[in-house]
């Protein structure tokens, strides 16, 4: 039972806003010696796992391309392009972006888009264009709600799509756990059911960016009676 | 053979570049604690598997040690003036799409060719593989196209680094944390709890405990993942499979969706949610999160009707 007082320590250190990494060190501990753990054990168990986990850090090395790209001018263009599209909405470009996501990941193409190689340097900036298009100027919190919304957009379409792929590591884990029950099914089984929910996850976000837009084209008046 | 070995000496080369540059030159301030914190993933990329599992701890103590305590900033200066991106802009037009997608198509034509080639490449990380190679080949026809130095382009990256600041290794750190909780028994512990909430007899109650157990679980480990095996042992098989007849595929499926859209809701879901504000430079590092709940919460209800009424029929 005391072993869940290292999630007592990510909650409350999360609410009370310490550094996050600050926080996870610190329930490691906690979790470790409540579970009889001696110190010299935690440190070498988290090293093991942080050493096996480096795999999950290289994606940083897109960085310098991102970087280089932008240099030259990556976020102007895509905001131009955007400018010189009639009818680009926010919610029209980040639904078209979602349908995209959803169906690259159902073919099992999880890593072609993602946070770092195309939401910052693509989708963030032509949404804020077409946002300024629709609002006329573009306050702060509006600015910052249509990026948010990006980064949402990316992981809503990742999540909901990447399922119906047959060899994605959550089916393969379905299948290994159920194995273990002598429950024997095939990845297909699986991945079929993920499609009701994907088509729901279109909806209910798509809603949601077409009330963006709604939001949006009403601040500018001149956007009313457009959809 | 190509390894994610040799990955990892790309991606030490990558980290220990962005450090040497936080040591200073000549149009920018020295900034010790980004240098530390970048070298020393620079040495964990390169040297991990030389330092032993309590080598490798105290290298995770040293990091936390600087991050902790406020050791990193930004880099204000740097940055590419605006007329000469405009510039760029007008320049090159599509072309930097072009060259941006080339890390996309790579990392896709590698995966689906480079399994066929167990012989040259290590079959199972065949993805991390040609995302590197698609950075070197993107760099390279930029230093053609646009004859962008090397200096450039890692420059550049390390402000982006410097902007991601520590959350770069927030969800290594909690992957790492889940092996820790699973070494403790964490798992067994909340299977039971939940076991014990469930009102007796209640078909609906059981569906009700599995999807919200696997949708907290998630909130509280990041990542369905964690959840998923204990939300089955505890809930899944013994109820909803065993007991009242349901279709292991369907309760499954869906209760693992169930899982992710707890991931939309949860700070610890760090790779997701609070590193895109972070690169995103949002003024609220919690706003991908704030901007997700409300599709979450009514996507967690259609996963707990689809159960309800596709398992049992």
């Amino acid at each position: 039972m005391w072993v869940l007082l290292g999630i007592a320590v990510i909650v409350a250190g999360f609410m009370l806003r310490f550094n996050p990494l600050l926080v996870i060190i610190v329930s490691a501990g906690v979790t470790g010696i409540a579970a009889g753990l001696d110190v010299h054990a935690i440190v070498s168990a988290f090293g093991k796992a942080f050493n096996d986990a480096r795999y999950v850090t290289i994606v940083w090395i897109v960085l310098p391309v991102v970087g280089m790209l932008e240099g030259f001018g990556l976020q102007e263009r895509a905001r131009s392009l955007i400018s010189g599209l009639k009818g680009a909405t926010v919610g029209r470009l980040l639904a078209g972006y979602l349908l995209l996501r959803q169906a690259t990941a159902a073919l099992g193409l999880t890593s072609i888009a993602g946070h770092p190689q195309t939401v910052r340097p693509l989708v963030a900036p032509m949404a804020e264009a077409a946002a300024t298009q629709q609002a006329g100027v573009l306050s702060d919190d509006d600015r910052e709600t249509v990026k948010a919304y990006s980064a949402a957009t990316d992981n809503v379409g990742l999540f909901f799509g990447e399922d119906i792929f047959l060899a994605i590591g959550s089916i393969l884990l379905m299948k290994a756990t159920l194995e273990q029950y002598g429950i024997i099914l095939e990845p297909f089984a699986l991945s079929v059911w993920a499609i009701p929910t994907a088509i729901a996850a279109f909806l209910i976000h798509g809603f949601r960016l077409w009330l963006l837009d709604r939001r949006l084209n009403r601040k500018s008046g001149a956007g009313e009676g457009q959809p | 053979m190509i390894t994610l070995q040799w990955v990892y000496i790309l991606a030490g080369a990558a980290f220990a570049a962005f450090a040497i540059l936080n040591l200073g030159g000549k149009d920018r301030p020295r900034r010790m604690g980004n240098a530390l914190f970048w070298g020393l993933i620079a040495i964990s990329m390169w040297f991990g598997n030389m330092l032993g599992d309590f080598g490798n701890g105290l290298l995770v103590l040293a990091l936390v040690g600087v991050a902790g305590f406020g050791r990193l900033s930004r880099d204000p200066t740097g940055e590419v003036p605006q007329q000469q991106r405009q510039d760029g802009a007008a320049r090159f037009g599509n072309g930097l799409f072009v060259i941006a997608l080339i890390i996309p198509a790579t990392a896709l034509a590698g995966t689906l060719l480079f399994k066929h080639l167990p012989d040259l490449f290590e079959t199972k990380q065949v993805t991390l593989i040609s995302l590197a190679l698609g950075v070197l080949i993107a760099l390279a026809v930029g230093a053609v196209w646009l004859k962008a130095t090397p200096q450039l382009a890692v420059r550049q990256g390390q402000r982006l680094m410097d902007s991601v600041g520590w959350a770069a290794i927030l969800p290594q750190m909690l992957a790492s944390l889940g092996a820790v909780f699973a070494l403790a028994g964490v798992g067994d512990v909340v299977g039971d709890i939940v076991q014990q909430a469930i009102p007796d007899g209640s078909r609906f109650g059981a569906v009700l405990a599995f999807a919200l157990g696997m949708t907290l679980f998630t909130m509280i480990m990041g990542n369905a993942f964690a959840a998923f095996p204990v939300m089955t042992a505890a809930v899944g098989v013994p109820l909803l499979i065993n007991n009242y007849g349901g279709d292991p595929a369907i309760v499954c499926a869906i209760g693992m969706l169930a899982g992710f859209c707890g991931t939309l809701m949860t700070p610890m879901a760090a790779n997701f949610n609070l590193v895109p504000a972070a690169l995103l430079e949002l003024k609220d590092e919690n706003a991908v999160v704030k901007a997700q709940i409300a599709t979450a919460i009514p996507l967690l209800i259609v996963n707990i009707l689809l159960i309800n009424f596709l398992a049992f029929r």
